[in-house]
């Protein structure tokens, strides 16, 4: 994973509620058997006329001049400034992959869904959660100021503006600790091997039906 | 102390707590597809690691497969990225040992329609898949999660999740519900009242009298459907409904082992004076049937309502289905009409289609209706009962089983424009196809739709 520790950088605004990991990437990209090429394909129904396809080239394609991030001023952005429940509906880890691939190293947003924040925590995608009207208040700035950035210090948990303003947020301490140091969950799971063993030993002697007649390849 | 279901599930399968905070749950059945494994099967590999425990995993394909011309098998999947991910998931199968429900196998289907089927879904189990509907398998008081592609490896390689307990949010179902609906109505009003984050950070567990009422399919669709309100999970107690489905599947136990398992089973539900963080109450007594009208599945009203005025927050999901704002739902034409989905594609949700299709036939509005089974079992037994015969007669096409346009991965797709009436969940823009629009409805509803040509009242129709 990489890992994440402080990012000055562009700010994207994305003035909608409830946005879904079907609009994050649409369902036709899902069936790439990698972790890479979403990012071409971040938000495709909303950023381009054309239907997209697995594999086209952005410049090739006609451009929706309306949406956001196709306006020139927001080229680059690396934080994207969003409104509640971002990230909803389906688990796609896809959505975190694509907006990485983009360029997005976080969102910041009132609120975010939870399958998707576990999906950020894996990745290095750092989800930001901050009140509703510091959200507004940023996003009401981001679209007055060309050039707009702020700085996110995972160090410090907060979000820095250029003004001097500092806006404090949480993040579990697991999960800032992974992603400061990039560290791979599963060797760190693995650690308590012995525990997990020895769990499931008395697991078995509770509940011995999970344990038999279980799917097995050859049946 | 006192514990809600949700707490006892956690209890008997918290291993330990990591030296960073986090808890790691013991993980008993994983279901796996062709979308969401591949790249953790990958990491597996790449980190030469191997299952933990490769019986409790149980594969099938489902998002990608061709709802005709099973018979071809994997060959039949015209487009060759998602062939490639449906020969990729039998060869991660193959490599790493795990059973698969194969395209043309009988028990082939819907993920979460095959695991309740088959007895792979059982009280008191913790249960996860790279697939958010996994909120599904609830209804059977195990405690059954969505996860990511990230989670999906660590629970092949460690048998277990790291996750923070979730909070306890209890919804009180009251009253009984009304002739002509389902729980379908029942959860749509339940999101309609949470709205699309409101169960965000808890698990749900749905109580109240009248689910004694309701069987194991009209549950499964409730706690399907908790995910649209933002729950990772719902829950339904144990009672003799569930026992009762569960006997004799082929993976339940059986003998003493089933004697034992019951016994267990019948401790599953909250204790009396259990404290939830949050209730909420909803009363079914003057529900009427629900329909959605915009892009998020807690947009929806009554069949006799009208779409609420334009207003800067549903702006842009009218301007997406192409509604003004203020018609009656009942004047609201509809093209195609979608029944399946792991919500609504079981033998009870057909039948209630069909009871309302008896001698009718689809309005010359409609340009396709059709009917996909959740699983290739339940298409045998709906065959069987002579259903598919009700819904051809009527003017259906009767499809095999999978995904299909729930999702429009296979062929199966709205063109843009069009609208559906569906018994899928999920209403988003593009959901069944570019440019697409989806009123999300009950089967009855569906059915009733497609006489009509238009959002119609079922209990007209009764
Ligand atoms: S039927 Fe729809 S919601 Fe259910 S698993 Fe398939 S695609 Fe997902």
């Amino acid at each position: 994973m990489q890992a994440f520790t402080s990012i000055t950088g562009l700010v994207a605004p994305l003035e909608r509620a409830n946005v879904d990991t079907d609009q994050i990437i649409p369902k036709q990209f899902l069936k790439s058997i990698k972790r890479t090429g979403f990012g071409a394909h971040l938000f495709d129904a909303w950023r381009f006329f054309d239907a997209g396809i697995l594999g086209m080239v952005p410049e090739a394609r006609r451009a929706n001049p309306d949406f956001v991030l196709n306006e020139p001023r927001y080229a680059g952005a690396r934080i994207l400034l969003a409104n509640d429940n971002f990230g909803c509906g389906s688990s796609r880890e896809h959505a975190v992959w694509a907006l990485m691939e983009y360029g997005f190293r976080s969102v910041i947003a009132p609120s975010f869904a939870d399958i998707f924040t576990s999906n950020c925590f894996k990745n290095g995608l750092l989800p930001v959660v901050l009140p509703q009207p510091s959200v507004e208040a940023l996003m009401r700035e981001c679209k007055r100021s060309p050039g707009f950035s702020l700085s996110i210090d995972l160090d410090a948990c907060e979000v820095q503006h250029a003004d001097g303003r500092r806006f404090q947020f949480q993040v579990k301490a697991s999960d800032r600790q992974r992603l400061l140091q990039g560290l791979d969950e599963i060797g760190l799971s693995l650690e308590h091997e012995s525990e997990i063993k020895s769990f499931e030993a008395r697991h078995k002697s509770r509940f011995p039906w999970l344990f038999e007649n279980q799917p097995c390849r050859s049946k | 102390m006192a514990r809600t279901l949700y707490d006892k599930l956690w209890d008997d399968h918290l291993v330990t707590t990591r030296s960073d905070g986090q808890s790691l749950i013991y993980i008993d059945r994983h279901l796996l597809h062709e979308v969401t494994s591949p790249q953790a099967f990958e990491g597996l590999g790449l980190a030469h690691r191997r299952l933990w425990r490769t019986e409790t995993n149980i594969a099938t394909a489902d998002h990608n497969v061709p709802t005709t011309d099973r018979e071809l098998g994997v060959q039949g999947i015209e487009e060759d990225i998602a062939k490639q991910q449906v020969l990729t998931l039998q060869a991660n199968c193959e490599r790493f040992d795990v059973a698969l429900f194969d395209v043309t196998d009988e028990r082939q289907g819907i993920v979460h329609v095959i695991g309740p089927e088959q007895g792979l879904t059982l009280p008191g189990m913790t249960i996860v898949c790279g697939d958010s509907h996994t909120s599904t398998h609830g209804a059977f008081a195990c405690l059954a999660q969505g996860i990511g592609t990230s989670e999906v490896e660590h629970v092949m390689a460690t048998q277990t999740l790291a996750q923070s307990k979730a909070k306890n949010l209890r919804i009180w179902l009251e009253g009984t519900l009304p002739q002509g609906l389902s729980t379908k109505d029942v959860v749509l009003k339940v999101i309609d009242t949470l709205t699309a984050s409101g169960g965000s950070g808890y698990t749900i567990e749905f109580a109240g009298d009248a689910l004694a009422s309701f069987g194991m399919e009209a549950r499964m669709t409730l706690c399907n459907m908790a995910i649209e309100a933002g729950a990772r999970a719902g829950l339904v107690a144990v009672d003799e409904t569930t026992i009762d489905y569960l006997r004799g599947r082929p993976y339940s136990p059986q003998g003493q082992r089933w004697r034992e398992a019951v016994a267990y089973w019948q401790s599953l539900k909250s204790d009396a004076d259990a404290v939830f963080d949050r209730e909420v109450r909803v009363s079914l007594s003057g529900l009427e049937p629900r329909v959605t009208w915009g892009t998020s599945p807690d947009q929806s009203a009554a069949i006799s309502g009208r779409v609420p005025e334009a207003n800067a927050e549903n702006r842009r999901a009218l301007a997406y289905m192409g509604l003004k704002g203020g018609e009656p739902m009942r004047t609201i034409e509809i093209d195609r009409i979608f029944i399946g989905s792991c919500t609504n594609a079981r033998i009870e949700d057909l039948r209630e289609a069909a009871r309302v299709l008896a001698n009718r036939t689809i309005s010359s509005r409609v340009r396709q209706a059709m009917v996909v089974p959740g699983s290739g079992l339940v298409k045998t037994a709906a065959e069987a009962e002579g259903l598919d015969e009700v819904f051809r007669a009527a003017g259906f096409e009767w499809r095999a089983a999978g995904c299909s346009m729930c999702l429009g991965m296979n062929p199966d797709q709205l063109k843009p424009g069009e609208r559906c009436a569906s018994t899928s969940n999920r209403n988003f823009e593009g959901r069944q196809g570019q440019g697409g629009r989806t009123h999300l409805v009950s089967p009855a509803m569906a059915a009733a739709a497609a006489v009509a040509g238009r959002l119609a009242d079922v209990r007209e129709y009764l």
